[in-house]
């Protein structure tokens, strides 16, 4: 009845690992490449796909494509100048306003605000990145964008629009829905990453660098601003670009808010359009091959800028990294 | 010791400590502020009509049923195509390359898809399934949210099996045990919590995903299980019900975003929850 | 001066090796409690240490000695749940109760283990710790920068490359960057934590000479877990185990003659 299960289990055992190192490791290596490469070949699918699509909006227009201002489904004459822009200003305003807070933020969590409820908060400014951005959109449009009309627009128009130069920024009806407001929705949503990324490398400063700028007297803010921010600058310079390319992107938040008009407008008050939010609009409308390609045409453009802008912040945050593992 | 200097850097201090805090609050009342109007919007729409009838013309009631189970049918096949590609390209980062160039530009690539617009996500399925396949479908929408899904998963799994000590890998293969053995006996075992935290963030991430879905899936305004056609999804029904004069299809809109909030931020939690769990253990 | 203080105060018994009387006391610690959480690090520590001389602080790793030092100019306040009680009397001031810290930070400078040279050219290192405490004009902060860095040995080897980073520096000469930007700012005592052990042995021969120089202006505390060193340029020296202060005298009598056995067993090398 009592066999010895040693000996039966060591032999199985030693088939099952001759087998498994024989054919088990080159297949179990080979399909974790594949899927490695998979992710590769995605991008490479992305950017061929991108490129067929646009051809033949491309081959019409040629170069002239991004900075030709028509947008005209009627006479198919299409160019991606006035949503770009569109882009790049709301991002920029996004970068205005969600930069100085996520560098707040940062300070605040790593030096200022009292251990015990650090890690809460954090968490908190973390699921503002949860957010979906549609719900970002929604809120925007129904409880900020009034505010806006109602209150803040007429404030800026009656401040800073009598104003020489800058006035120019806050003229026109205010109307809630436009470009300040659009912008002000993307800072809100970079924030959190931002944030995130700058209190790590805030804290991947070595302490004792902290503790000798202290123990020369210095306070919380010179400490930061003079030692911690210097030490650490490509990493923080990272996480803006990489905050930068999502503001750049983002979509569904945009296109509740901007108004999606196609026009140039040197007011932040009037409504515009951003590449995404075009797209996002009229895609599935849009009848025709070249208006079809066109639209994936601003695509292209928005790829081309997004990843570029998210290279250099990816790269900037692993040159910091590898300077503080050799730290 | 010059005080009048002194005190003027205090000063900076004092000012630059209250801005801070003061920026610190702002942003958390914000964050209170869009969860408030959520719950104070949205909790009228959610009764039971809201999960029972499906999206109805403009003018008469309805509910979302058919949004509701076209989302969670995507996430979830979205979800299970991208688990098994994340978790094997992760593992080969973390278990086989890990400093080799590959490795490197699989990281770089897979970093940047994670950051990437992802209605560019849209326009690709668009044009490889939609334009093949000749109509909108909740396959487009399924294969976009796996698309969007993967590189979350690569992300964290790569970073959780790193926290794996080489000393674990090391004492099973001195054991005998094959590698890829170790990786799935030990390594995943080591790191399951870890693994688990990366698919509840992705499948957090893709329930609120709008944009790929808009030239995927599309909407569809009846119950329809058929992934071969059209299907309705909530953020979708969300954005374009949110977006129109109707004053009922507000509403839902109210309902749907608290929905998806609400299951959002509750996945997050878990996930976080997932990881102190692993953290303590 | 010497004789107002409690009885229960470690003090020298024996007369000093340097030339000239024995300096005043500058730092006079009575019953010191420091604890991190619930633990105690330091149990009613009482000495008393003299300006213009090196006292070293020397023990097994985790006895406390570094911890000491770090509550004489309350770096450790950084850190939530360390405290300090007791009395830590700097010229007859409490600095544990002392309301302003940047007067105390002012008067007490630190060098770290590490070199931890800012990341900002040499000039400016050093130049930091000046402007936060006084407007100099350009030349007057050019001479002090000048002093500061010749006090530490160090400025014939950067007065060529004042603009480069400090990082550029060799790691002995970052920490001699570190001691001069502590002194820049005057202060009357110079805490050291372990200043050479990331030292190779020829920059750690410099920073001991620079030790013994600064010696004769500076109230010098230093921590160290190489007995060589502290026979070699403490005037005096305290052996502490477990959170207890054990012994104290001159460096010659705790070397060579120590009256606690465990004093004995750590110096012989005996420690078990």
């Amino acid at each position: 009845m009592y066999e010895n299960p040693s000996d039966q289990n060591q032999s199985t055992q030693m088939t099952r690992s001759h087998i498994g190192t024989r054919f088990g490791d080159p297949i179990f290596q080979m399909l974790t490449f594949a899927f490695a490469i998979m992710v590769l070949l995605i991008l490479g699918g992305v950017i061929l796909t991108l490129c067929e699509g646009a051809w033949p909006a491309l081959r019409v227009f040629g170069p002239a494509f991004v900075w030709t201002a028509s947008w005209n489904p009627v006479t198919k004459n299409f160019g991606a100048l006035v949503p770009l822009i569109g882009t790049m200003i709301t991002a920029l305003i996004a970068m205005l306003i969600g930069v100085p807070f996520s560098f707040g933020l940062a300070l605040f969590l790593t030096e200022i605000c009292p251990h015990g409820i650090r890690q809460p908060i954090a968490i908190a400014i973390e699921l503002l990145a949860a957010v979906p951005s549609i719900i970002y959109g929604i809120w925007g449009l129904f409880i900020l964008a009034p505010l806006f009309q109602r209150t803040i627009e007429p404030l800026l128009i009656s401040s800073l629009g009598p104003l020489p130069l800058i006035g120019a920024l806050f003229q026109g009806p205010p109307i809630g829905i436009g470009m300040l407001l659009a912008g002000l929705i993307l800072g809100l949503m970079v924030l959190p990453f931002i944030t995130a990324v700058m209190r790590e490398v805030f804290l991947s400063v070595p302490q004792v660098l902290r503790e000798s700028a202290y123990g020369l007297g210095a306070t919380r803010w010179e400490v930061t601003w003079r030692v911690v921010l210097p030490y650490c600058r490509t990493g923080v310079v990272g996480g803006i670009m990489l905050g930068l390319g999502r503001a750049l992107g983002e979509t569904m938040a945009v296109t509740f808010v901007i108004g999606n008009a196609h026009h140039l407008s040197t007011s932040l008050l009037a409504p515009g359009t951003t590449i995404s939010a075009t797209l996002a609009n009229e895609f599935t409308e849009a009848d025709g091959e070249i208006y079809t390609a066109s639209l994936i045409g601003l695509g292209l453009v928005l790829f081309v800028l997004t990843f570029f802008v998210l290279a250099i912040g990816k790269r900037l945050l692993l040159g910091a990294q590898a300077r503080t593992t050799l730290a | 010791m010059n005080r009048s200097i002194v005190n003027r850097r205090h000063r900076i201090d004092l000012f630059v400590t209250i801005l801070s805090t003061v920026m610190t609050g702002a942003v958390l009342f914000t964050l209170g502020a869009i969860l408030v109007t959520l719950v104070w919007n949205g909790l009228p729409a959610i009764k039971p009509s809201l999960f029972l009838e499906s999206t109805p013309p403009p003018g008469s009631k309805g509910g979302l049923a058919n949004a509701i189970f076209g989302s969670l049918v995507m996430t979830l096949l979205g979800i299970l195509i991208a688990t098994p590609i994340g978790i094997f390209a992760g593992t080969f980062l973390a278990e086989y390359a890990r400093d080799s160039w590959l490795a490197k530009t699989v990281r770089f690539i897979n970093d940047i898809l994670l950051s990437a617009p992802s209605i560019i996500i849209g326009l690709f399925v668009y044009s490889i399934v939609v334009v093949g396949m000749g109509h909108f479908s909740g396959w487009a929408g399924v294969v976009a949210l796996a698309i969007i899904a993967i590189p979350i998963i690569v992300r964290t799994t790569e970073d959780m099996l790193l926290l794996v000590p080489d000393a674990l890998r090391e004492a099973g293969a001195a054991l005998g045990t094959p590698r890829w053995m170790v990786i799935t006996r030990i390594s995943y075992r080591a790191a399951f919590q870890g693994l688990l935290t990366g698919v509840l963030l992705a499948v957090a991430r893709v329930s609120g995903e709008t944009a790929p879905l808009l030239f995927t899936a599309l909407n569809n305004q009846f119950w329809n299980a058929n992934l071969n056609a059209p299907m309705a999804n909530l953020p979708v029904v969300i954005f374009q019900f949110a977006m129109s004069p109707y004053e009922d299809w507000r509403q839902l809109a109210w309902g749907g975003a608290l929905l998806i909030t609400m299951t959002v931020l509750a996945l997050n939690i878990a996930a976080r929850y997932s990881v102190n769990q692993r953290a303590r253990s | 001066m010497i004789n107002d203080t409690s009885p229960a105060v470690a003090k020298i018994p024996v007369s000093n090796q340097k030339d000239g009387p024995l300096p005043p006391e500058k730092i006079v610690i009575r019953n010191l409690n420091f604890y991190y959480g619930s633990f105690q690090a330091l149990k009613g520590i009482n000495i008393s240490i003299h300006n213009r001389r090196v006292t070293a602080f020397i023990g097994p790793s985790g006895c406390g000695k570094s911890t000491l030092l770090r509550s004489m100019n309350r770096i450790f306040e950084m850190y939530p749940g360390q405290r300090a009680n007791g009395e830590i009397l700097v010229d007859g001031k409490n600095i544990l109760n002392q309301r302003d810290i940047t007067e105390l930070r002012a008067k007490v400078g630190m060098v770290f283990q590490k070199p931890t040279p800012f990341p900002m050219s040499i000039y400016e290192n050093v130049a930091f710790g000046i402007r936060l405490y006084e407007k100099l004009s350009r030349s007057d902060l050019d001479a002090r920068v000048h002093w500061a860095l010749s006090q530490a040995a160090l400025w014939d080897e950067v007065k060529g490359k004042l603009n480069q980073p400090g990082t550029s520096l060799s790691g002995g000469q970052q920490q001699r960057l570190c001691v001069a930007r502590a002194i820049a700012v005057k202060p009357d005592i110079l805490l050291m934590d372990e200043p050479a052990s990331a030292l190779d042995p020829i920059s750690t021969a410099k920073i001991e000479e620079l030790i013994d120089e600064l010696s004769q202006d500076y109230c010098i505390v230093i921590v160290t877990h190489n007995m060589q060193q502290a026979a070699r340029v403490a005037d005096f020296t305290a052996f502490m185990f477990m959170g207890d202060l054990v012994e104290y005298g001159t460096s010659e009598q705790i070397f060579t003659n120590p009256v606690h056995e465990r004093t004995n067993d750590y110096v012989t090398g005996r420690f078990g």
